[in-house]
């Protein structure tokens, strides 16, 4: 049974504009996919279905068993739960030290005292920021903000990662500290990562599954695949 | 114990928001204030008419004076009608040899001026006290009653006490009004307070949602902040309409103009009247708070 499905999916917003066209796609559980594409090709639109920001026209959004698509607005929060969401500009609370910031995501659910210290810790360690626990957001530099993020999305031990662009305000070095933090959550946590991408080095250096969207039509689904400047 | 936890957050950044927010908070308290002490005013006010009209209520009485030749028999027979007047709730019968024995009892004077009288002679009458279920309706009842044969004269408190009831409830009516419409705009400035936090902390929601924040955990903190503009704007009216009170009914001695109005012994009214106004605040702050939640945070 594969883990994120997508069945005859089509998206098309108020304004008429129609961002992905019929699209199939199949996801396993524990792999490592990028989606890649120019601007406008529809892969943002792609991840924010499978964390429900965006309803599909058409068609089922299969994310581990539940049809994302009919998830009533009141629901959203039970799909939140079981996944953690990385964005380009990392989304932190510029008035929380680190320590809180990946700790707001577990008060939100309740969770007791100590379970939140032990699991922020935890995850902060898996990002390499223990040391840094005690900085606020704009002491830190974008990569290590960005990796305080990605502890936050990690921190309740989701199934599934989705990450839109999370290197695009980096430079190379850092997008690739990035890319190996992600790769060891993806080995020792067996978590699903699904990151949307243009950078053409990262996608060829990690020899992950690739799927290639252009103008909202799926152009190729590879096993370790490349970025391929033709099908773009 | 979850709950709790997640009670504690809200109550916790409810009170640090309205702090944050301070100027546009005391804008809220102050109207929610003005409104309470009127609302305290109008509580007062009514329960004390309440009470002394029904006061004045239960000793209302129509007295009937049969005609001075009216036989035992024809009394029984007025008997038997006034029974039949659906609005009769009890009645006592005193015939004129009563009256006299009863008035004599009462006055030294009476007691040597009716000894003259015995019999057919005596002034006074056979009278009936009629007490009634419904006292608005007293005046259609003395009618009726006045109609029957034998019936000469039919008296009840008539004139002071009606003036005195519908002058009370106009002024009750009215300040109701004026309570109701400082309520919508204690309301409406509820409403901007919390959509102004809500503006304040829109990064913070988003970032809530995505990390899987129930609708209620988002919702909760303004709820309760609202209640908390409520709670703070009730302090004042509640201490204020206790003392207040106090020391209106001792410098009244606990009558107003005459002994016919008495008014509500403070203790335990004033507590009563409290929460009152504590319940009003907190209700009205909540309804501003949720309206603004439903209005502005589309979760």
């Amino acid at each position: 049974m594969d883990f994120i499905r997508l069945i005859n999916v089509e998206k098309r917003y108020k304004n008429g504009v129609t961002a992905i066209y019929d699209l199939n796609l199949a996801i396993e559980k524990g792999s490592f996919v990028f989606i890649v594409g120019g601007s406008g090709s529809g892969k943002s639109t792609l991840i924010k279905m499978l964390y429900r920001e965006e309803k599909p026209t058409k068609g089922q959004v299969i994310v581990g068993g539940l049809d994302v698509a009919k998830l009533k607005n009141k629901k959203v929060y039970r799909l939140r739960r079981k996944l953690g969401i990385v964005f380009q500009d990392y989304k932190l609370l510029p008035k929380l030290t680190v320590y809180e910031n990946v700790a707001f995501a577990l008060e939100c659910l309740g969770e007791k005292k100590s379970i939140i210290r032990q699991k922020v810790l935890k995850s902060l360690e898996d990002v390499g920021l223990k040391n840094k626990v005690h900085s606020y957001p704009d002491q830190l530099s974008g990569g290590e903000q960005q990796r305080v993020a990605i502890a936050r999305a990690i921190v309740n031990d989701p199934k599934l990662l989705l990450c839109d662009e999370p290197t695009g305000n980096l430079d190379p070095a850092k997008s690739m500290e990035i890319m190996q933090v992600l790769e060891e959550i993806n080995k020792n946590r067996g978590t699903t990562i699904i990151m949307a991408t243009h950078d053409k080095e990262i996608v060829n250096k990690m020899k992950k599954q690739v799927i290639t969207l252009k103008e909202g039509h799926l152009v190729t689904n590879k096993k370790k695949g490349k970025y391929e400047d033709e099908a773009i | 114990m979850k709950l709790f936890r997640m009670l504690g957050r809200s109550i916790r950044d409810a009170f640090k928001s309205v702090i944050r927010n301070f100027s546009l908070s005391l804008a809220s308290i102050s109207c929610i204030t003005i409104t309470l002490i009127i609302v305290a005013i109008a509580v007062i006010a009514s329960f004390n008419v309440q009470n002394f009209t029904t006061e004045i209520e239960k000793d209302l009485t129509i007295v009937i004076f049969l005609d001075g030749e009216t036989t035992e028999e024809e009394a029984k027979q007025v008997e038997k009608t006034i029974k039949k007047i659906s609005n009769v709730s009890e009645y006592t019968f005193q015939t004129k040899q009563e009256v006299k024995e009863k008035m004599q009892e009462e006055s030294e004077v009476f007691k040597t001026v009716l000894d003259n009288f015995e019999g057919e002679d005596s002034p006074l009458k056979d009278t009936f006290q009629v007490k009634v279920k419904d006292v608005e309706k007293i005046k259609q009842t003395a009618e009726k009653i006045e109609k029957i044969d034998h019936v000469s004269v039919v008296r009840y408190g008539e004139g002071m006490v009606d003036k005195l009831v519908s002058a009370f409830t106009s002024i009750e009516k009215v300040t109701y009004g004026i309570v109701f419409a400082l309520i919508l705009v204690t309301i409406f400035l509820i409403v901007n307070t919390i959509k102004l936090t809500i503006s304040a902390r829109r990064k913070e929601i988003g970032i809530m949602r995505l990390v899987g924040a129930s609708n209620f955990t988002i919702k909760t903190p303004f709820i309760i902040e609202g209640m908390v503009l409520g709670l703070f704007g009730s302090i004042i009216p509640i201490i204020l309409s206790t003392y207040g009170y106090i020391a209106f009914y001792n410098h009244f001695d606990g009558y107003l103009y005459s002994e016919l109005i008495q008014l509500i012994v403070p203790e335990p009214f004033i507590y009563q009247v409290s929460l009152i106004v504590l319940g009003t605040g907190i209700i009205v702050g909540m309804i501003g708070s949720s309206g603004a939640v439903r209005k502005y945070l589309k979760v």
